[in-house]
C-alpha cells in the first residue's frame, strides 16, 4: 500500500512539473479603447505581451535584472493570441479573432453601439491556452465630426471662403484686374483664320469622363470657341471620348450659338461620339485631322499619351493649335508643339477671363488667397526645418524642444488629415 | 430655365453633402455610394455612345461622305466585337458550375472575345502607342531650339536626362574619380538634382495652382455662378 | 551650301521616322544587352519586396491596358517573379477594364515557371471592377462588399487565401504596375498615404514619372519608371536569384534598353542637328 502511495505521489509530482513546464504564461494589462473619429463601430484592445512571448522585450529586462538566476527557456513559446468577447447580453465569451506572437493589439470592427467586454489568452505553440487577462470593457462610440480633418476643414473653409467672398464683392462693385493671357486672346484669331481659310475648327474636350473638372473647365472654353465660329460662320467639329460629355458638349455648343443669336447653324451631328478606347480615339481623330486639315485645333482638358500625337499631327497640316491642360506630364508636350498653352490653373482661370463678368474675376482673387497660405506655410516651414538642423541633440540623440514640437504640430496635425 | 435649373440645384445639393460627408465618419460612405450611382449612369451611357456611333457611321455610309468606308469599317469592327462578347462566342464554362455553358467570363482564354483582344486590339493598340516615338522625333528635331537664354536651360536639361537614361551615360561618367572636385558633374548627380529638387518643385507648385484652380472652378459650378458649360451665360 | 542647310530645315519628318525606326528596330535584332549599374530608388524598391518574410500577401493591382504594355510588361514581370521567388501570397486586381488581359498574362507566368503555385491558395486573381478610384477608397475598409467573387465568378468563401480578408489595410506592401489615372498616383493617395500599415511600390511609364516623384520618400518607398529602371531591377534579381535569367523572356527589360540606349542617343543628335540648322539658316523655315 505505501510502494503505491509512492508510486502515486512520483506520478502527480511529475505530472504536476510536466503542466508547469507546458504552462503558458497570460498575457497582461489589457486595455479597451473607443477609436476615435469613426462611426461607432470600432474598438481597439491593446495588452502586454506574454513572458512566454518569444517577441516580449521584458524577457532580456528580467535576465539583466536577476543576472545570477539561469536564463529562463521558452518550453511552451506564445504562438499567437485569442481575443474573446462577450456584448452585453451573452453570457458566454466568443472568439472575436486571432493574432500573431509578437502583435499587442487588435481592432474589434462591425460592432453595435453597446457595451462589450473582452478578454485575451496566450496561445502556446502545442495548441494550449494560457489563462484569461482580466476582463476590461468599453462601448463603441459615433463620432458626428472627425476632429482629425478639423484644420483641413479650416482651411478648406478659408480658401472656399474668400473665393466666395471675392465673387461677392465683385457682384457688389469691387474693381478688379486680371492679367492677360496669350492663349486665351489667341482663340478669336484662331477661329478668324479658320473662317478666312474656310475649313473648320477642331476641339477636343481631353479624354475624361464628364466627372473630371478638367472636361468642365474644357467645354467652359467650347462654350467661347462655340461662340466665335457661330458669329464667324466657321465650321466646329468636337469628337469625345465619353458619350456623357458629348450629350453636355452638345447642350454646351446649342446654348452658344443660341446667345451669338445664330441657332440656325447649330448642327448636333458634329459634337459626337468616337470611342471610351484612348488610342481608338486618336487614331479617329488623326486621320480625320490628316484627310479635312482643320485650320484651327484646340485641346482643353486631361490629356494623355496622346496630347504629343495630336498636336503633331495637326502640326503637318498647318493648323494654329491652342491647348489647356492640367496634366503636369503633358504640358511638356504641348509646350513644345503647339503654338499657345494654359498651364495648369491658366486654364482653370479661362471662363472667368472669357466671360470677363466680375464676379467670375473675384473667384480668381480668391484662389490667390490660397496660394497666400499654402506660401506662407512653405516658407514656415522651410524656416522651421532649416533652423531645427542646427539645434543640438537632446542626450537621447532625439531632438526635442518647442522647435521640435512646432514642427510636429504642422506636419502631424496641420498637414496629417 | 427648367432645364438648367434643376440639374444645378441637383449638382450643387450634391456636391455639398458630399464635402460635408469628408467630415462625417457615419456619412463617409456616401461618396462611395455616389461613385457607384455615377458607374450605373455611365452603364447607360454607353448605350447613348453606341446609339450615336451607329447613327453617326450609318449617316456617313448612305449619304456617301469622304472616308464613308473608314465608317462601315468600323461599325463592322463594332458589331462584331459586341456578338463575340455578349453572346460569349467560344467561352468554356466556370469550373464551379460545368453544367452552364454561358457560366464562364466573356473574355475566358479561348473564346472569341479574347482572340479579338490579343490578336486585334493589343497589336493595334500598341502600334498607335507606339508612333509616339516616332513623332517625339520629329518634335525633338522642329521645336527643341535654343533660340534665348530659358530655351538654352531647357534644352541643356532635356538632354543631361536623355543621357541619364542610358546605360552607358552614367558609366562614363562613372570614370570620374568620387573624391574629384568634378565628381559633382557625374551624370546621375546632376540628373539626381535635376529630378528631385527642380522637377519637384515645379510639379508641386504646379500642382498647389492646379488643386486651387479645380477648388475655385468646382466652387462656381456648385454655386451656379458659372453655367456657360450647360449652354447658359 | 545654304542649299543644304535650307534642305535640312525643311527636312521630311518621314526622314526622321525611318531614322527612329532604325534606331529602335536593329539593336532589338540585335539582342545585345548592355550593362546597368543599379541608382538606389530601384534597390529600395527590390528591398521593400525582398525583405519581407515568405508568404506575406502583397496586393497587386495591374492598371494599364496593352498600349502600355510595351514599357510596363517587363517590370510586372520582374514583380511577379521576385515576389513568387520568395513565395509571398499575391493578389492581383485591376481598376482598368483592359488590366483583365494583362492579369491573364501574369498568371500564365506563374503557372509555367512556378507550377507549385496553386490558384486560390498562393494567388488569386480578383479581376476587375468600375469605378475608377471609389474602388480603391471602397476596398481600403471593405474589401468583401466589391469583390464577392473573383474574376471566374467563384465565391470567394470558396477560395482559401481570402478568408479573413476585411480590407486592403491587411496587406503590408501594394505593388502597382499603373500607365496613367487612376492608377499609382491614386493608389498612392487613397491606400498608402491614410493608413500608415500600407505601403506602397509602383511601376509606371517614364512619362508618368515627373508627377509622382514628389510622392516619394514619405508616402512611396520607391518606382520603377520606364525601362531603365525595370532593367536595373532585373540586374538585381539575376544577381540574387540566378536561376530567373535562364526562363526565356526574363531580361525583356535588357533587351529593350539597348534600343532605348540607342534612340536616345538618335534624339540627342536630332536636337543637336537641329540646332546646327537654326543657327546656318538664322532660323528660317518655308511655311508649307
Amino acid at each position: 500500500m505505501r510502494s503505491f502511495t509512492i508510486i502515486i505521489c512520483l506520478l502527480l509530482v511529475a505530472g504536476t512539473s510536466d503542466v508547469s513546464a507546458q504552462e503558458v504564461a497570460p498575457p497582461s494589462n489589457l486595455n479597451v479603447f473607443d477609436v476615435e473619429n469613426d462611426k461607432g463601430e470600432e474598438l481597439r484592445l491593446t495588452w502586454t505581451l506574454s513572458a512566454d512571448d518569444p517577441n516580449t522585450e521584458t524577457k532580456e529586462d528580467v535576465k539583466e535584472e536577476s543576472a545570477n538566476e539561469p536564463p529562463a527557456t521558452l518550453n511552451n513559446p506564445v504562438v499567437g493570441y485569442l481575443i474573446e468577447v462577450k456584448s452585453g447580453n451573452q453570457k458566454e465569451f466568443a472568439e472575436a479573432g486571432k493574432v500573431d506572437a509578437g502583435v499587442s493589439e487588435f481592432k474589434a470592427d462591425d460592432l453595435e453601439r453597446q457595451e462589450y467586454s473582452y478578454r485575451v489568452k496566450a496561445i502556446g505553440a502545442d495548441g494550449s491556452f494560457s489563462t484569461a487577462t482580466g476582463i476590461s470593457a468599453a462601448t463603441p462610440v459615433r463620432q458626428w465630426v472627425d476632429r482629425s480633418k478639423i484644420y483641413f476643414g479650416f482651411f478648406m473653409l478659408v480658401v472656399c471662403g474668400s473665393v466666395v467672398y471675392f465673387i461677392e464683392a465683385a457682384k457688389a462693385g469691387k474693381q478688379l484686374k486680371v492679367r492677360k493671357i496669350a492663349g486665351l486672346e489667341a482663340i478669336e484669331e484662331a477661329v478668324g483664320r479658320a473662317t478666312e481659310m474656310g475649313r473648320d475648327c477642331l476641339f477636343i474636350p481631353g479624354i475624361q469622363d464628364i466627372n473630371d473638372i478638367q472636361t468642365v473647365a474644357g467645354l467652359i472654353v467650347l462654350n467661347r470657341v462655340a461662340e466665335l465660329t457661330a458669329e464667324y460662320d466657321a465650321g466646329l467639329d468636337v469628337p469625345t471620348t465619353r458619350s456623357l460629355v458629348m450629350t453636355v458638349a452638345r447642350e454646351t455648343v446649342d446654348g452658344a450659338y443660341t446667345s451669338a443669336g445664330r441657332p440656325d447653324l447649330y448642327n448636333p451631328d458634329n459634337i459626337y461620339y468616337v470611342t471610351d478606347e484612348q488610342f481608338g480615339f486618336v487614331a479617329a481623330v488623326t486621320g480625320k485631322m490628316v484627310r479635312e486639315k482643320p485650320a484651327a485645333c484646340f485641346y482643353m482638358g486631361a490629356f494623355y499619351a496622346e496630347s504629343l500625337i495630336f498636336a503633331e499631327t495637326a502640326n503637318t497640316v498647318g493648323a494654329i493649335q491652342i491647348a489647356g491642360t492640367a496634366m503636369p506630364s503633358q504640358l511638356p508636350f504641348f509646350v513644345a508643339a503647339c503654338d499657345y498653352v494654359l498651364i495648369g490653373e491658366e486654364f482653370f482661370a479661362a471662363s472667368a477671363y472669357l466671360s470677363g463678368e466680375p464676379q467670375q474675376l473675384g473667384s480668381l482673387k480668391g484662389q490667390d488667397v490660397g496660394k497666400f497660405i499654402a506660401g506662407l506655410f512653405l516658407i514656415v516651414g522651410a524656416l522651421l526645418m532649416t533652423v531645427s538642423q542646427f539645434v543640438h541633440r537632446g542626450a537621447s540623440g532625439e531632438k526635442t524642444g518647442p522647435l521640435q514640437d512646432a514642427i510636429s504640430f504642422m506636419t502631424e496635425s496641420l498637414l496629417g488629415t | 430655365m427648367l432645364k438648367r435649373t434643376v440639374p444645378l440645384i441637383i449638382a450643387s445639393i450634391v456636391g455639398i453633402v458630399l464635402i460635408l460627408a469628408k467630415f462625417s465618419p457615419p456619412i463617409q460612405s456616401w461618396e462611395t455610394e455616389v461613385v457607384m450611382w455615377f458607374d450605373i449612369l455611365a452603364v447607360f451611357a454607353f448605350v447613348l455612345g453606341a446609339g450615336n456611333l451607329n447613327l453617326n457611321n450609318l449617316k456617313k455610309i448612305s449619304e456617301r461622305k469622304a472616308g464613308w468606308g473608314y465608317a462601315a469599317i468600323t461599325l463592322l469592327a463594332f458589331w462584331i466585337t459586341l456578338i463575340c462578347g455578349i453572346g460569349k462566342l467560344g467561352v468554356p464554362p466556370n469550373e464551379q458550375y460545368l453544367g452552364y455553358a454561358w457560366s464562364g467570363s466573356f473574355e475566358a482564354e479561348g473564346s472569341a472575345f479574347w482572340w479579338i483582344f490579343n490578336y486585334v486590339y493589343v497589336p493595334l493598340a500598341s502600334t498607335m502607342f507606339a508612333t509616339l516615338a516616332f513623332y517625339i522625333s520629329s518634335a525633338a528635331f522642329r521645336a527643341f531650339r535654343a533660340n534665348n537664354v530659358e530655351a538654352s536651360l531647357l534644352l541643356l536639361t532635356a538632354l543631361v536626362v536623355l543621357v541619364s537614361q542610358t546605360s552607358s551615360g552614367p558609366m562614363l561618367s562613372d570614370l570620374i574619380p568620387e573624391e574629384s572636385t568634378w565628381a559633382i558633374f557625374k551624370i546621375d548627380t546632376i540628373r539626381g538634382v535635376l529630378v528631385n529638387l527642380f522637377n519637384t518643385l515645379g510639379t508641386r507648385a504646379v500642382m498647389i495652382g492646379i488643386a486651387l484652380g479645380v477648388v475655385s472652378t468646382s466652387l462656381k459650378v456648385l454655386m451656379g455662378v458659372d453655367q456657360s458649360y450647360l449652354g447658359g451665360d | 551650301m545654304d542649299k543644304f542647310w535650307n534642305s535640312l530645315a525643311n527636312l521630311d519628318r518621314r526622314w526622321l521616322f525611318a531614322l527612329t525606326f532604325l534606331a529602335i528596330s536593329i539593336p532589338l535584332l540585335t539582342g545585345i544587352v548592355l550593362p546597368q549599374k543599379v541608382t538606389p530608388m530601384v534597390e529600395n524598391v527590390f528591398n521593400a519586396i525582398d525583405e519581407l518574410p515568405s508568404g506575406t500577401k502583397i496586393l497587386m493591382p495591374l492598371d494599364y491596358d496593352p498600349s502600355a504594355e510595351g514599357e510596363l510588361q517587363p517590370m510586372a514581370d520582374a514583380f511577379i517573379r521576385h515576389a513568387a521567388q520568395k513565395k509571398h501570397k499575391l493578389y492581383f486586381l485591376t481598376i482598368w477594364p483592359t488590366g483583365v488581359a494583362m492579369i491573364q498574362r501574369q498568371v500564365a507566368t506563374l503557372k509555367k515557371e512556378y507550377p507549385e503555385y496553386v490558384y486560390g491558395e498562393d494567388y488569386v486573381n480578383l479581376g476587375y471592377r468600375p469605378g475608377y478610384e471609389g474602388v480603391i477608397k471602397l476596398i481600403t475598409s471593405d474589401l468583401p462588399k466589391l469583390y464577392g467573387s473573383d474574376q471566374q465568378g467563384t465565391p470567394v468563401a470558396k477560395i482559401p487565401m481570402m478568408a479573413g480578408i476585411d480590407s486592403i489595410k491587411q496587406f503590408p506592401l501594394i505593388v502597382n504596375v499603373s500607365a496613367g489615372d487612376p492608377g499609382l498616383k491614386q493608389w498612392v493617395q487613397y491606400a498608402a498615404t491614410p493608413f500608415d500599415s500600407i505601403e506602397i511600390v509602383g511601376g509606371t511609364t517614364g512619362v508618368q514619372a515627373s508627377t509622382l516623384y514628389p510622392y516619394i520618400p514619405n508616402q512611396m518607398i520607391g518606382m520603377i519608371a520606364g525601362i531603365k529602371p525595370a532593367a536595373e531591377y532585373e540586374k538585381l534579381m539575376f544577381e540574387k536569384y540566378p536561376e530567373i535569367e535562364k526562363r526565356p523572356n526574363s531580361n525583356m527589360a535588357n533587351v529593350f534598353m539597348t534600343s532605348q540606349e540607342v534612340a536616345h542617343f538618335m534624339l540627342i543628335a536630332i536636337i543637336i542637328l537641329g540646332n546646327v540648322v537654326m543657327w546656318q539658316t538664322g532660323g528660317r523655315r518655308d511655311q508649307s
